[in-house]
């Protein structure tokens, strides 16, 4: 019996990606999460969906670590790690990746330059030696294939002068490159006209494994045409409000989020 | 067309209210970096006493040997320094050298020539495998030649042979003065006069050593010449003096790079170069500075009062880069003399400034010649209690008719007790020409750091991939072995002690 319930526990914590628990974070003293539960298991993509001011933003912020936030009641298991206790280069060594909603740009410092020094230093934490010049630049090509990234671009300067478009792919291809546990992507699809939704959903689809898992914040049903959640979530006013399966996305889409909260309002009078 | 820009101050310092903790401990990591340099060789050595006075003058002369010509050049400047005053209108503070308490004349022994390098001090070959010169692997392996200067005396020469086929001179300033005295009489002076200012007619008055250069007519010099200045002397003030003359149709890649022992009082440098490019010559000159800046309570470091101008007639071509990051107090204008018709100048420069360092550092481009062009890179970074200024002066005269200049100058702050500032001198007096002067002030990117860091990289390792990419436009100039060690610099400078 005993026995039994271990064996269901090392299951557990092998396939269970990330567990937020009753997460609570303010920033300059304002609560933006107010109690967010949340388990993501490999292999799985979670949609979180919200209107603007939800805490949408803010959740994958907290999870990579920027400190304008202070969390104040909960906790969050990474990989059966303390998260919440790890400076965000280590949540990333672990196989943490924020797509960011507004990639920054970092003049002078080429794509090929940023992504190599990324990559071995993280290998040199794990003890392991940089990566060959010949595999990196066979990793280039492969992956930057994968989100129709133009060869010119991984030669010029970190997202300097890039379209909204391919800062996003650019992100994409970072996280191809960095092949991370779980991707958090905020907003991916924000700015982005049809055919550069459709790469870079192909590059998240192309790379999703067993052994991966990708949360996808999203304001827009659209993105969620070309990568297909298992799980909805509806965030509202910093709360995990109501999930369900991927066809909620729709139903969100087509009457928007107000029958929810007049739900929750109902439920709660 | 800008113009009457002049005096024109711009300041831009950075008074932010909110900062992060993260910011302000990464801050004091950086400018708590020690200057990992300091280290000092016992070397006999032959010292002047201190002060200075013609018999000092006369008694350097007379060490080294000199003919009555130079004599003569040392005491006229010597005179005329003397009616001087130092000048007060940089933005720097700083206490004034005692110019009675330097000793102006310091020699290592032995003064044998050598053959080989068997011959040379042991203590200065430890020396240079501190620097992480090793002068047998530079001859076989980079082939750059290098001429060795350590308190004021040449004490290895490489590569000579080499050079001399072609007809190229490369040896120190001494050796030249007995040597080629012609060359020396003829160009002494032409770029930098005597009467310039007060550091260059001390620097005239006084000079021990330095390095001389000559290219002849259509000669491409195949190597990069190179000179590795150290001060390892306490008191002994460092008058170098350069002088690289380009004959017409050739060309040469000059460096500079120094390092210095760790001292505690100040310690004077004030170096002469001066550059001639003869019609449709090319002159690339070098350099890196990284002496010891003083601790970081702001003690000691040395004062760098450089004067360094080149001289371009027709269709040639002199460009400057430099990277700055030691020094106590620097006051650097390296700039050119656009007379020749169709010739070009260009100044790149990276100046760091932590801790309590002071930088006013610039260039001056003045178009003589028609159709002249020059071209101003200026990216200053200051952290800790620093400040760092741009002084340039870009001046069109009257008959340089379409003329040209593009002058761009970024500021990068780190932290909230630095400053950076910006001083621009635009004086044109034609209609025909074009003058265009950019400038940026930002501070290093909390929004840069962290997206490094979701991308695994620690806080210094971040810093120093925008710090080089800032610096970028000016490394890609130097040439390669230099541009490696120029960025390894810049990492020492802004370093913590990692781990």
């Amino acid at each position: 019996m005993d026995k039994k319930i271990k064996g269901i526990e090392f299951l557990i914590a092998l396939f269970r990606m990330i567990k937020i628990k009753n997460l609570h974070a303010s920033i300059e003293g304002t609560e933006i999460l107010r109690g967010i539960n949340l388990e993501v298991k490999a292999g799985e993509v979670h949609a979180i969906m919200g209107p603007n001011g939800s805490g949408k933003s803010t959740l994958a912020s907290v999870l990579a670590g920027r400190d304008e936030y202070e969390v104040t009641e909960g906790s969050v298991d990474f990989l059966d790690e303390d998260l919440l206790d790890m400076e965000p280069e280590d949540r990333s060594r672990a196989g943490l990746f924020l797509a960011f909603q507004y990639p920054v740009e970092i003049p002078g410092v080429s794509n090929i330059n940023f992504l190599k020094t990324a990559i071995n230093e993280a290998r040199e934490k794990r003890g392991e030696d940089p990566m060959a010049a010949k595999d990196f630049l066979k990793r280039v090509k492969e992956k930057s294939k994968l989100v129709e990234l133009d060869g010119r671009l991984a030669n010029r300067s970190v997202n300097e002068g890039f379209s909204g478009g391919e800062k996003k792919r650019n992100e994409i291809f970072q996280m191809a490159m960095l092949d991370p546990k779980l991707s958090v992507l905020d907003e991916t699809d924000s700015g982005l006209d049809i055919d550069a939704l459709r790469i870079v959903a192909n590059g998240v689809n192309e790379l999703k494994t067993k052994d991966n898992a990708s949360i996808v914040i999203t304001h827009y049903q659209r993105l969620l045409d070309y990568i297909v959640p298992d799980y909805v979530h509806v965030l509202y006013k910093g709360k995990i409000v109501k999930t369900g399966p991927k066809e909620l996305a729709l139903e969100l889409e087509e009457k928007g989020y107000e029958w929810i909260f007049k739900e929750l309002e109902a439920v709660s009078a | 067309m800008l113009q009457g820009l002049a005096d024109v101050e711009k300041v831009f310092q950075y008074k932010g209210m909110k900062e992060m903790q993260t910011e302000d401990e990464l801050i004091e990591e950086i400018t708590n970096s020690e200057y990992k340099y300091g280290f000092y060789t016992e070397m006999d050595s032959d010292q002047a006493p201190k002060g200075l006075s013609e018999v000092i003058i006369r008694f350097i002369s007379a060490k080294k040997n000199e003919p009555q010509w130079m004599l003569d050049y040392r005491l006229n400047a010597y005179r005329i320094w003397e009616k001087m005053e130092e000048p007060e209108w940089a933005h720097l503070g700083y206490e004034k050298p005692d110019f009675q308490d330097l000793h102006y004349y310091s020699a290592p022994k032995p003064k044998v020539q050598l053959d080989s390098l068997d011959e040379v001090d042991h203590e200065l070959l430890e020396t240079f495998k501190k620097l992480g010169i090793s002068i047998e692997e530079q001859e076989r392996l980079t082939g750059v030649a290098v001429d060795v200067v350590i308190d004021s005396v040449s004490v290895a020469t490489s590569f000579k042979k080499k050079l001399g086929e072609l007809g190229i001179i490369f040896c120190s300033f001494s050796e030249a003065v007995q040597e080629h005295p012609e060359l020396v009489q003829k160009y002494l002076g032409t770029v930098v006069p005597t009467t310039d200012n007060f550091y260059s007619a001390l620097n005239s008055a006084v000079f021990t050593d330095g390095s001389f250069c000559y290219i002849p007519k259509g000669k491409k010099c195949p190597m990069e010449l190179s000179t590795y200045f150290r001060i390892n002397e306490a008191n002994t003030g460092q008058f170098e003096r350069t002088l690289v003359i380009a004959d017409e149709g050739s060309y040469v890649s000059y460096l500079e790079g120094c390092t210095a022992p760790m001292r505690d009082e100040n310690q004077l440098h004030a170096a002469v170069v001066e550059l001639v490019a003869l019609d449709n010559a090319e002159i690339k000159y070098s350099t890196i500075q990284n002496w010891y800046p003083g601790s970081k309570e702001g003690k000691g470091g040395i004062y760098n009062f450089v004067t360094k101008r080149g001289l371009c007639m027709e269709n040639s071509k002199i460009s400057w880069t430099q990277v700055e990051t030691g020094s106590a107090v620097t006051w650097k204008y390296p700039g050119c003399i656009l007379k020749g018709n169709n010739s070009i100048g260009e100044f790149y420069s990276v100046a760091v400034t932590s801790n309590h360092q002071q930088a006013d550092t610039g260039s001056k481009m003045i178009h003589l010649g028609k159709n002249t062009k020059s071209t101003i890179i200026s990216k200053g970074i200051s952290a800790g209690q620093a400040q760092n200024s741009y002084r340039g002066l870009v001046k069109i005269a009257k008959g340089a008719a379409n003329a040209r200049n593009f002058t761009q100058c970024d500021s990068l702050l780190m932290g909230n007790n630095c400053g950076a500032h910006t001083f621009p001198y635009i004086e044109v007096s034609n209609q025909s020409s074009k003058v265009e002067h950019e400038a940026t002030t930002s501070k290093i990117g909390e929004d840069q750091i962290f997206y490094c860091k979701q991308r695994g990289m620690d806080e210094t390792t971040a810093i120093n991939l925008i710090v080089n990419g800032y610096c970028k436009e000016v490394l890609n100039q130097l040439p390669m072995e230099f541009a490696v060690e120029a960025q390894k610099l810049l990492e020492i400078s802004l370093e913590g002690s990692v781990g």
